[in-house]
């Protein structure tokens, strides 16, 4: 059987004596968009830092391709992650070569292109950039590696639907089919087509993992409006 | 193509849908070639696994025929698209007779009142 490119298993993580993530078990495989969904404060965040090696856990086991997130990890990652974290002063052209200079598998040409299609010039600082476009310069960067697995924390958090329709579809046109995605968002209603599996997560525990499909056929509601329901307030 | 999706059901089936009243009403004409997955996909805004496996299925049920690195193309057997049509059309008749037993009548009414409303029209044009 097929290796998973992120497994959890009794994922735990605390933060003093909150219970941010409580024995969290998840397989992500390779050639999936996978929607990690679930309010505020559910620990999406945190699941995505402890793949990223950004925390530790507090017991459990996080594995990326078989190994325990570190320097070989980061290699098959590419992060975006839910704030702005790029400086603000550097021209999108210092940035690109940036990445070019850090990741091995930043596929430049395929950068340019996508910067020239939204009129964005290299010559450009970050900082005199719309937030809209500045969200896209950092999705860019990040679509442009050719990872293994990318793990994208809110990408259409502060953005505008028009700019949201981009980045949606730039995940889509840059996905491979041996690459997995794992997306963070509760904005489920406008993610919920790009999706194949969603893991809906509540108080640091798994809820539910499905495909959208399934949902679909066995519910007969969307995804969204599931959400809705397991999360009523 | 129009691209919203309702909430109750997958969105592949929704996909093959779409495709079908597009062959039926010719805006995708016999052999004509359809678009790769990747730009079907992003075109429409949806996961490429989803316009795969709506392929997948218009290709077992022969209303896609697969012609290798070059792609797929609407079928050219006149009598798949017939029946295809057919199907389509018993679905939307499905959907009246439905709608109509909501607002109390009965089949046979809804039946008559349609060829009623059918020949009627005819007249006008006449």
């Amino acid at each position: 059987m097929q290796q998973a490119i992120l497994r959890c298993s009794a994922l735990t993580k605390a933060y003093g004596r909150t219970l941010a993530l409580d024995h969290i078990d998840l397989e992500v495989f390779s050639g999936r968009i996978v929607g990690l969904l679930g309010p505020n404060g559910s620990g999406k965040t945190t699941l995505i830092k402890l793949a990223n090696g950004l925390l530790s856990p507090t017991a459990g086991e996080i594995l990326i391709d078989g190994r325990r997130p570190g320097v070989e990890t980061k290699r098959l990652v590419s992060y975006l992650p839910d704030k702005e974290y790029l400086n603000n002063w550097m021209r999108v052209g210092d940035l690109v070569d940036f990445f070019a200079d850090f990741y091995i598998d930043f596929d430049r040409e395929r950068a340019v292109e996508m910067l020239a299609h939204l009129n964005i010039s290299t010559a450009d600082r970050l900082k005199d950039l719309s937030k809209g476009n500045r969200e896209k310069v950092q999705l860019i960067l990040v679509m442009s590696r050719r990872a293994r697995l990318y793990l994208l924390d809110e990408p259409i958090g502060g953005v505008d639907p028009a700019a949201r329709d981009y980045i949606l579809r730039t995940i889509i046109t840059n996905y491979s089919p041996d690459s997995a995605i794992l997306l963070s968002t509760h904005l489920i209603a406008d993610v919920e087509k790009v999706l194949d599996d969603v893991v809906f997560i509540d108080r640091g525990r798994v809820a539910l993992t499905a495909s959208v499909d399934y949902i679909r056929e066995e519910k007969g509601k969307s995804v969204d409006e599931l959400f809705r329901e397991v999360f009523r307030c | 193509m129009s691209h919203s999706f309702t909430n109750d059901r997958p969105i592949y089936i929704q996909l093959m849908e779409m495709i079908e009243r597009d062959i039926a009403s010719g805006v995708l004409p016999p052999g004509s070639r359809m678009p790769s997955v990747r730009d079907l996909a992003s075109q429409i805004g949806i996961s490429p696994n989803t316009v795969q496996r709506a392929m997948y299925e218009m290709e077992r049920s022969g209303l896609l025929v697969s012609r290798g690195t070059e792609g797929k193309t609407i079928t050219e057997d006149a009598g798949r698209i017939a029946q295809m049509r057919i199907d389509l059309a018993g679905q939307t008749i499905e959907r009246y007779f439905s709608a109509m037993r909501q607002l109390g009548f009965e089949d046979g009414e809804s039946a008559r009142l349609a060829g009623s409303f059918a020949s009627g029209s005819e007249q006008k044009e006449g």
